[in-house]
C-alpha cells in the first residue's frame, strides 16, 4: 500500500511539474466536470448521505449539494478576474516601472475532509484547489463510508486522473499521506488531529489551513415582539437540529438568555420543534441521525451526570439500533460538566441563563475561541460590543448557519477553531501563492542608488522614499541645504 | 537565512549558561550577567548585553553553571502579563495604536546614530548603506501605516447573496492577540520593527526577540523598545536557544519568524501544539537570469547592488547566483569587475563600503564553500579573505558543479557563481529543480522570455530588470513560498498578517422564508434550488409552485 501511495503521489507530482494544470482550459474543464458529476449523481448522492447520516435530502441539498453548485458555479463565472494578475500601485522610486500580483499555483494539495457533511466539505476545497490550477489528493473520511466510496469510485470517471485522485482510508492511509511532501495541506476536523497534520506540514515546511470546531453559543436576548422571538426560535432551532443533528462545525452548540426570559424560551423551542418535526421527530426523517456508535455513546454519556440528567426539559430519548437521538434541550446544565466544556456535535442544546445578557460577552470571552458567535437581538449597543469585544472565526446576527452560503464572506477560524479561511474567492486564494513581480527598464536608474556613498544620495534616496518629489527635484539641483552629516568610524 | 542560530539548534547541549565572575550592574531591577558560551567549530565570539533580561555571549572559558536567565516559567509570567494588557483592550484601540507607531517614529529619529553604530558594531554596515536599507525602511512603513491605520481597520463591506436576503455584510480586522516575533541578524534592526509595527498597527501586544548572533543591535532594540515603548504590551526578550526554546513553549496567538529554514521547522512545530498560525520569511538561493541583449553596464550596476551593496550578500533576496548563456558569461563578467572596481575600488579588500561577515563561524563556512575541491579552481575574480577583519572579496566563479555545496545551500555572502547554459529557457529549468527561492530576478529585453519567466519559474517574488527593489514596493506582499516560508507582509500586508479577518453577518427579523425549514417537501427543495441558483425569477416561479428543474 505504502509503495503505491508514493507511487501515485509521484505521478501526481508529475503531471504538476508539466503543467497540465496551469492553464485555465484545464481548470475550466474540471470545475465543468464536477458540476456535471453533481447534476449527474444527485440521487446517489442523497442516497449515500442517507445511508451515512440519514440527511433528508433536501437537507442534503440545502447543504451540500445546493452550496456545491453555487460554488463551481460562482469559480466557473469568475475563474477569469480570479486568475489574472493585478497591478500593485508603485512610489516614486521606482518611476517609470511597473509592479503586479500574479496568482501562481501551490501545486500538489491534499485536502483531508471530514464525515459530517462529507461531501460539501470534500468539495468545496477541491473546487478552490482546482480554480487555483493545482493538483489535488482528496481523503474524504473513512467515517461517512458511502459517500467516500461515491466519491473514490464516481469522481475519476469525470475529472482528470492524472492531476486529481480520491484516496480511501482511514488513520493509516492519513498518516502515510502525512508522509509525503506537499504544497499545501487543508485539513477540516478536530483540534487534535489538527495538531497533528501541522505537526507532520512543519516538517515540510507545508502551509496548513485548518478548518476546526468549537462552541459556537447563540445570544438570544429577551426580543419584545412576539414575531421576532418565533423567528429567532426557529432559526436557533432549525439550525440545530436541521443541520445534520447539530454535527456540524458551525451549529449552535449552546444558547444563552436572560433567567426571566428562559421559560418563554424553552416553550417557544418546545412549539417548534413541534412543529418542524412533529410529536415524533424519529418518524418524520427530518433529523439526521448520530455517524456511528462511537459518537453515540459519546453523546449519550453527556448526558448520564445526574446533575446534566436533571437539566434536561425536553427530549432526552435515545435509540441506539438506529443511532438515533431526540432533538433535547436542557437548562442550566452545570459549567464543569463534560457538556459544557466539550464541543457537543450532537443534537443537544444547553441553555445557559445569565442575569444580564451583556454578560454572554465575559461568558464567551472566557472560553476558547468559537467558529461562529450568533446573536440574536434588536440592541445596537450590544451588537457594537459582540463585535468589537468577542473574537470568533465569524458573527451572525439574528441568523445562523446562513454564513456558510454567503461567497463573499471568508469562512475559517480563530485560535481553537482553527486559522486560515476559504469560500468563494477566498478559496482560490487559499490555493494560491501571490508572487509579487516588479518590472524595470533599462532608461532610468537613480545613480544614487550605489555606492560609493555620500550625503547628496542620502538625501535624494530619503526624498524619493518620502515622496517628496519637490525635494527630490531641489536636492538634484543642488539647492537643498545638507540635513546632517555622519561620523560613526 | 541566518544559520548560525539554525546551528545553534542543532546543538543544544552545546549551549549552557554560566555564570560570570563579576557581576555586571546597568541598574535595572532585573539586573544579573550571565555568560554564555557557544562552541561553534572551535569558534565562539563575545559581547554583553545589558537588558532586564539579561543573557550576554563571551569568549571567556566556563564558570560555574546556573539557571538560564530567562526559563519557560519566566516566559510564562511575562506572556500571562501580556495576555491581561490585551484582554483589557488598552492594545485595540485606533489611539493606542497610533502612539506607538508615533513612538517607533520618534525613537528612529531620535536615536539613529546609536542604531547606525550599533550595526556598525555588529556588521561593520557602511553607514549609508545602515541607513537605507535598515533606518529609512522602518521609518517609511511607520509613516505609511500611521497615514493608512484608519483605512485599513474599516470594516470592509461585503456583497451579500440572493441566498442570504435580505441581509448586510462585512469583514472586521481584528487583532490575533499575543504574538511573537523571532527575528534574525543579517537586517537586526529593520526585521525586527518591519514586523512590529505590522503587529502594532493591528492592535496586538508583542514580544521581539531579536538575534543573539547581532548582539549590539539586540541589545540596543532591548533598551530603546523599554524605553520609548508600552511596557505593558510591547516587550523585548534578549538572548539565544535556551530563551527561544522558553518563549516557544508558550501559547501565542501568531509567530513570525524571520530566519533559516531549519529553525522555521522548529517554530512550526512547536507552534502546531497550540494550534498557532504561523508567518515563515526564510532565504534560498534567489537567481539572476542575464540575458545577452541587456544594457550592460545597468544591468551590472544592478546585479552588485543587488548583491555586494546589499549587506555583502548577507541578505535573503540578495543575488545567490547568476545565470546566462555561455557566450555571454564573459562580456557580464568583464562587465560585472568594472562596476566592483569603480565602487569598491581596485582593491576591494579595503573597500569600507561593504558590511563584513557576521562572524567567525559564517566566514569559516563561506571560505569552506570556495575551497572545496571542484570549485577553487573555478574563481574567476576575487578570492581573497582575512579572517581577522571577517572580509572576503567580492568573488566571481564560473561554472562550478550543479552539485557543489555552493550551488546547493544559500550562500548568504559575497561569493557569486555564474552558470552557464545553452539557451537561457534551460535556465528556467535550473531554477524549478531546485526548492523555490524568496526571489528570483531576471534581465533581458526579450518581452517573449519575459513572459515566460514570470509564467514558469517559480519564486516569493520577482524583479525584471532589477534586483531587491520589489522590497521596497510597499503595494506588493513580501514573502516565500515552500522552501522560502509562507505568508508575507509589507505594507498592508503586515497589517493583515497580524489581523483576523472576522466575518460578520447582518440579518433583520423579516424575510423568513419557510423553505429552510423541516418538514421538508419536494417544493421546499425546488425553491433552495432557485434561491441558491440566484435567478430571481427561477424563485418567484418556485414560490408560486410553478418551478420545474
Amino acid at each position: 500500500m505504502e509503495k503505491d501511495l508514493g507511487r501515485e503521489i509521484t505521478e501526481i507530482r508529475e503531471c504538476y511539474r508539466n503543467g497540465n494544470t496551469k492553464p485555465i482550459a484545464w481548470r475550466r474543464s474540471q470545475l465543468q466536470a464536477l458540476r456535471s458529476f453533481l447534476l449527474d449523481y444527485e440521487i446517489q448522492i442523497f442516497r449515500a448521505l442517507n445511508l451515512d447520516l440519514g440527511k433528508h435530502y433536501v437537507e442534503a441539498f440545502r447543504d451540500e449539494v445546493g452550496i456545491l453548485k453555487k460554488s463551481v458555479n460562482l469559480a466557473l463565472k469568475d475563474l477569469k478576474r480570479w486568475s489574472a494578475s493585478t497591478k500593485a500601485k508603485l512610489p516614486a522610486i521606482a518611476l517609470l516601472s511597473y509592479a503586479e500580483l500574479v496568482p501562481e499555483p501551490l501545486g500538489l494539495i491534499l485536502v483531508i475532509s471530514s464525515w459530517n457533511f462529507p461531501l460539501g466539505l470534500s468539495l468545496e476545497p477541491l473546487i478552490g484547489a482546482i480554480a487555483a490550477g493545482n493538483a489535488v489528493v482528496l481523503k474524504p473520511s473513512e467515517m461517512s463510508p458511502a459517500c467516500s466510496s461515491l466519491l473514490a469510485n464516481t469522481l475519476p470517471k469525470y475529472l482528470d486522473n492524472q492531476a486529481i485522485k480520491v484516496i480511501e482510508g482511514g488513520p493509516a492511509v492519513g498518516q502515510q499521506l502525512l508522509q509525503q511532501k506537499w504544497d499545501k495541506i487543508f485539513f477540516t476536523g478536530s483540534a487534535k488531529v489538527g495538531r497533528m497534520v501541522m505537526s507532520e506540514a512543519a516538517k515540510n515546511l507545508t502551509p496548513v489551513t485548518l478548518e476546526l470546531g468549537g462552541k459556537c453559543p447563540a445570544v438570544l436576548d429577551s426580543l419584545s415582539w412576539s414575531w421576532d422571538k418565533e423567528v429567532a426560535v426557529k432559526r436557533i432551532v432549525g439550525a440545530k437540529y436541521g443541520s445534520c443533528a447539530g454535527q456540524a462545525c458551525i451549529s449552535i452548540d449552546y444558547v444563552l438568555v436572560e433567567k426571566s426570559f428562559s421559560s418563554t424560551v424553552v416553550e417557544l423551542m418546545k412549539a417548534m420543534i413541534r412543529t418542524m418535526y412533529g410529536d415524533n421527530p424519529k418518524e418524520s426523517h427530518s433529523v439526521a441521525r448520530i455517524i456511528n456508535k462511537h459518537h453515540f455513546l459519546r453523546l449519550k454519556n453527556l448526558l448520564t451526570d445526574q446533575k446534566v440528567k436533571d437539566c434536561i426539559v425536553y427530549g432526552g430519548s435515545t435509540d441506539e439500533d438506529s443511532l438515533y437521538i431526540e432533538p433535547t434541550i436542557l437548562v442550566d446544565p452545570p459549567l464543569e460538566s463534560a457538556i459544557m466544556a466539550e464541543e457537543i456535535f450532537g443534537p443537544l442544546l444547553p441553555i445557559i441563563t445569565l442575569d444580564k445578557i451583556e454578560d454572554s460577552i465575559e461568558f464567551i470571552n472566557s472560553r476558547p475561541k468559537p467558529l461562529a458567535i450568533y446573536a440574536f437581538t434588536k440592541d445596537e449597543v450590544l451588537r457594537k460590543r459582540m463585535v468589537s469585544e468577542t473574537s470568533s472565526g465569524s458573527v451572525v446576527f439574528n441568523d445562523a448557519i446562513i454564513q456558510f452560503a454567503a461567497d463573499t464572506l471568508p469562512f475559517g477560524g480563530i485560535g481553537e477553531s482553527g486559522f486560515g479561511k476559504y469560500h468563494g474567492k477566498f478559496s482560490f486564494d487559499t490555493f494560491t501563492h501571490y508572487k509579487a513581480v516588479a518590472r524595470r527598464s533599462f532608461f532610468t536608474d537613480f545613480w544614487y542608488r550605489f555606492p560609493p556613498w555620500n550625503n547628496h544620495k542620502l538625501e535624494l534616496l530619503e526624498d524619493t522614499y518620502g515622496f517628496d518629489y519637490f525635494g527630490l527635484l531641489l536636492v538634484i539641483l543642488g539647492l537643498k541645504r545638507s540635513r546632517k552629516t555622519f561620523h560613526v568610524n | 537565512m541566518p544559520i548560525v542560530s539554525a546551528a545553534l539548534f542543532k546543538h543544544p547541549t552545546t549551549t549552557r549558561c554560566f555564570r560570570s565572575t563579576s557581576i555586571v550592574g546597568v541598574g535595572l531591577l532585573r539586573t544579573f550577567t550571565y555568560r554564555h558560551t557557544y562552541k561553534i567549530n572551535q569558534v565562539s565570539f563575545s559581547n554583553s548585553i545589558p537588558s532586564s533580561y539579561y543573557c550576554c555571549a563571551t569568549l571567556s572559558t566556563t564558570m560555574e553553571e546556573v539557571k538560564p536567565a530567562f526559563d519557560t516559567d519566566e516566559a510564562a509570567v511575562l506572556v500571562n502579563r501580556l495576555r491581561k494588557t490585551f484582554n483589557s483592550g488598552k492594545t485595540k484601540s485606533y489611539e493606542w495604536r497610533i502612539s506607538q507607531l508615533e513612538s517607533i517614529s520618534k525613537m528612529v529619529d531620535e536615536k539613529e546614530k546609536q542604531i547606525i553604530k550599533a550595526l556598525h558594531e555588529d556588521l561593520s554596515k557602511p553607514e549609508l548603506e545602515a541607513y537605507l536599507s535598515e533606518i529609512l525602511m522602518v521609518k517609511s512603513s511607520c509613516t505609511l501605516a500611521l497615514k493608512e491605520l484608519k483605512q485599513w481597520m474599516m470594516p470592509k463591506k461585503a456583497e451579500t447573496s440572493l441566498a442570504t436576503y435580505p441581509s448586510s455584510a462585512e469583514i472586521v480586522s481584528e487583532p490575533l492577540g499575543v504574538v511573537l516575533v523571532i527575528s534574525t541578524w543579517n537586517y537586526p534592526f529593520s526585521l525586527s520593527l518591519e514586523p512590529v509595527i505590522g503587529a502594532i498597527a493591528a492592535g496586538n501586544a508583542v514580544v521581539l526577540k531579536p538575534s543573539e548572533i547581532a548582539p549590539a543591535t539586540s541589545s540596543l532594540l532591548s533598551r530603546l523598545l523599554g524605553e520609548y515603548m508600552d511596557q505593558s504590551a510591547i516587550i523585548v526578550v534578549e538572548g539565544a536557544v535556551a530563551e527561544t526554546s522558553a518563549l516557544l513553549e508558550q501559547k501565542w496567538d501568531k509567530i513570525f519568524f524571520t530566519g533559516g529554514a531549519r529553525v522555521g521547522r522548529i517554530v512550526m512545530a512547536a507552534a502546531a501544539k497550540n494550534l498557532t498560525p504561523v508567518t515563515l520569511e526564510l532565504g534560498g538561493k534567489c537567481p539572476a537570469i542575464v540575458d545577452s541583449n541587456v544594457n550592460l553596464q545597468i544591468a551590472s550596476r544592478r546585479i552588485v547592488a543587488g548583491k555586494w551593496v546589499c549587506n555583502n550578500g548577507q541578505a535573503c533576496i540578495g543575488v545567490d547566483y547568476i545565470i546566462t548563456t555561455k557566450e555571454f558569461a564573459p562580456k557580464l563578467i568583464e562587465a560585472l569587475v568594472s562596476v566592483v572596481e569603480e565602487i569598491f575600488g581596485k582593491d576591494p579588500m579595503e573597500s569600507k563600503e561593504r558590511s563584513r561577515i557576521i562572524n567567525s563561524f559564517h566566514f569559516l563556512r563561506l571560505v569552506n564553500l570556495l575551497d572545496e575541491d571542484k570549485v577553487s579552481n573555478k574563481i574567476v575574480y576575487g578570492g581573497q579573505r582575512d579572517g581577522s577583519q571577517l572580509q572576503i572579496a567580492p568573488t566571481i566563479l564560473l561554472d562550478v558543479p550543479e552539485d557543489s555545496l555552493i550551488m546547493q545551500e544559500e550562500i548568504f555572502g559575497p561569493l557569486l557563481p555564474i552558470m552557464t547554459v545553452e539557451r537561457l529557457e534551460d535556465g528556467f529549468a535550473m531554477i524549478n529543480r531546485k526548492p523555490k527561492p524568496l526571489a528570483a530576478y531576471l534581465f533581458s529585453d526579450d518581452e517573449h522570455i519575459k513572459r515566460e519567466f514570470v509564467q514558469n519559474v517559480y519564486a516569493g517574488g520577482m524583479a525584471i530588470n532589477d534586483t531587491i527593489l520589489q522590497v521596497t514596493v510597499t503595494s506588493l506582499p513580501f514573502g516565500g513560498v515552500g522552501e522560502s516560508g509562507m505568508g508575507s507582509y509589507h505594507g498592508k500586508f503586515s497589517f493583515d498578517a497580524f489581523s483576523h479577518k472576522k466575518a460578520v453577518l447582518y440579518r433583520s427579523f423579516a424575510g423568513d422564508s419557510p423553505t429552510r425549514y423541516p418538514p421538508y417537501t419536494p417544493g421546499k427543495q425546488k425553491q433552495i434550488k432557485a434561491l441558491l441558483s440566484g435567478n430571481i425569477f427561477k424563485i418567484i416561479l418556485a414560490l408560486l409552485g410553478w418551478f420545474k428543474d
